[in-house]
């Protein structure tokens, strides 16, 4: 289908964005990468009256380490952090490496970080990311009031976030590294949005396991973290088979996933036993 | 809202001047305005892969942008690959190879082959694999656009390399970050 009618603005830098915003209305929507928004508008799902164009603004496409974390800008795309795995070195490389699951080559030639938090998919990579590794986001508002805002706190619901309409989000904060993280997923055919992903962050101290992060997408309107299989972790032993059973077992235990077309709720249960086991695997060989 | 737009697109290095009204694609600007009808377009939501171009030279979905957007990039289509009489390579290559038969979405794959090769060109059999999943043929079947994309880049990786003519950089080299 064609999108409806819209009035088309490019901004030149973030405050113009900004201000934009706030003389357009609630009626405006920024687009940056495009790759979810312009889905939405062919199939009328979205019928913003103005598009402010934000994918030129360089100054939001960047990746800066900052002490021991890393700052990556809003506009910066996926195939951009996919292929500085070198520059990231072992602490970001499980960033650099869950890229292959974002769709396919187009689409991460396009599409950005900013925008696929914004955005807010229930499984997208990078919200299951931020959630896993207690990043930050900063926004910028309307006269440059800037906030930032814990991961925790950024998913509201069902492509819904804390994010205002006249607000830009700028950048995201990894604060520290995460050497022994990995994160996988299942989807009925390479490339598409997973039925069910799992990441999972460890704090190793040479083969025993002292503590970790578990999250999961799929499982819940907005990617959660699993506190009961997080336990098992801080509770500790051996890097191995038996201590990543149990994790995933209190996983699979202490979630109630939807069903829908993709697969019911026992399937999806099972998926997320699977899946964190797979993920302690590779995050322990890292 | 039906406001026009005058815009430049630079399409295979020729720059073209058109008014469009915000909400056509670029795919549609391509196929209707410029008359190069050799892009595709099929479900116009990104997953099929037919209207795929290269955009400042990544393969990118012309349907999930508006042509107001693409202004100021280097926009290259299957035109720029060569003519019937003289195809290029990768075309003679997908022909040679049986890599097509109703030809619906050969133009995306050649265009999602070229710009993946020109940033990978050692990519293995496998990496082609996985690039060309982006894409849809309901026909043909992969196994030959595989073959095909992967006979190219290694005849392309024994040419003898005439744009540079010294000596290849160290390994590494290449490894450069370019800004983000
Ligand atoms: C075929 C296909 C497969 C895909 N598969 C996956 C997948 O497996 N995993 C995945 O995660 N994604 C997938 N995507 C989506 C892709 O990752 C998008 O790039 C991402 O979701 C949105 O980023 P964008 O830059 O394209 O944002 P846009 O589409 O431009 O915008 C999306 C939304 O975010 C808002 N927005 C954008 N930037 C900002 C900002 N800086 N501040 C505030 N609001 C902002 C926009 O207003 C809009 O509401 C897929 C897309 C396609 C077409
Ligand atoms: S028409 Fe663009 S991806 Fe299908
Ligand atoms: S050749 Fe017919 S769809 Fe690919």
């Amino acid at each position: 289908m064609k999108p409806a009618a819209f009035s088309y603005h490019r901004a030149r830098d973030v405050d113009g964005a900004s201000e934009l915003l706030s003389q357009l209305g609630g009626d405006a929507k920024l687009v940056a990468g495009g790759q979810s928004l312009v889905p939405m508008m062919n199939f009328r799902l979205a019928r913003p009256r103005h598009l402010v164009d934000i994918a030129r603004l360089d100054e939001l496409s960047h990746i800066t380490p900052d002490g021991a974390g890393l700052r990556i800008g809003a506009l910066t795309t996926h195939h951009t952090v996919e292929t500085a795995k070198a520059r990231l070195g072992g602490g970001f490389a499980v960033l650099s490496d869950a890229m292959s699951w974002v769709g396919h080559v187009p689409i991460r030639s396009m599409g950005t970080v900013g925008g696929s938090l914004a955005h807010a998919d229930a499984t997208a990579e990078w919200c299951l990311l931020a959630v896993l590794l207690d990043a930050t986001v900063t926004v910028r508002g309307p006269d440059r009031a800037e906030r930032t805002i814990d991961a925790a706190d950024l998913f509201l619901g069902f492509y819904t976030t804390t994010v205002e309409p006249d607000e830009i989000l700028t950048e995201v904060i990894f604060p520290r590294p995460a050497p022994h993280a990995a994160l996988t997923e299942f989807a009925q055919r390479h490339g598409d949005f997973a039925t069910v992903a799992a990441a999972v962050d460890l704090d190793l101290d040479g083969g025993t396991v002292r503590g970790g992060r578990v999250a999961l997408g799929g499982v819940a309107p907005v990617p959660v973290r699993v506190s009961a299989a997080e336990e098992v972790l801080r509770r500790g032993g051996p890097a191995g088979p038996e201590l990543f059973a149990e994790c995933a077992t209190a996983a699979a235990s202490a979630i109630d996933p939807p069903a829908d077309a993709d697969g019911s709720a026992e399937y999806r249960t099972n998926l997320a036993r699977t899946l964190v086991t797979r993920a302690c695997e590779e995050a322990a060989h890292r | 809202m039906t406001d026009q737009y005058l815009v430049t697109l630079t399409v295979n290095g020729e720059d073209h001047e058109l008014l469009v009204t915000a909400r056509r694609t670029l795919v549609d600007a391509l196929r209707h305005d410029l008359h190069l009808t050799g892009t595709h377009v099929g479900c116009e939501h990104g997953v099929c892969g037919a209207c795929t171009i290269l955009v400042d030279g990544a393969p990118a979905r012309a349907c999930l942008m508006f042509a107001v957007q693409a202004e100021g990039r280097d926009l290259r289509t299957v035109e720029s690959l060569g003519s019937p009489d003289s195809p290029n390579d990768l075309q003679r290559a997908f022909s040679e190879h049986h890599a097509l038969q109703c030809g619906f979405c050969t133009p995306g794959f050649l265009m999602l082959a070229e710009g993946f090769l020109a940033s990978r060109p050692r990519a293995t059999k496998a990496e082609i694999r996985e690039a060309v999943s982006a894409n849809l043929c309901r026909c043909t079947g992969y196994q030959t656009i595989v073959e095909a994309v992967d006979d190219c880049a290694s005849r392309r990786r024994c040419a003898p390399d005439t744009t540079e003519g010294e000596a290849t950089p160290e390994p590494g080299q290449n490894d450069t970050p370019r800004p983000a």
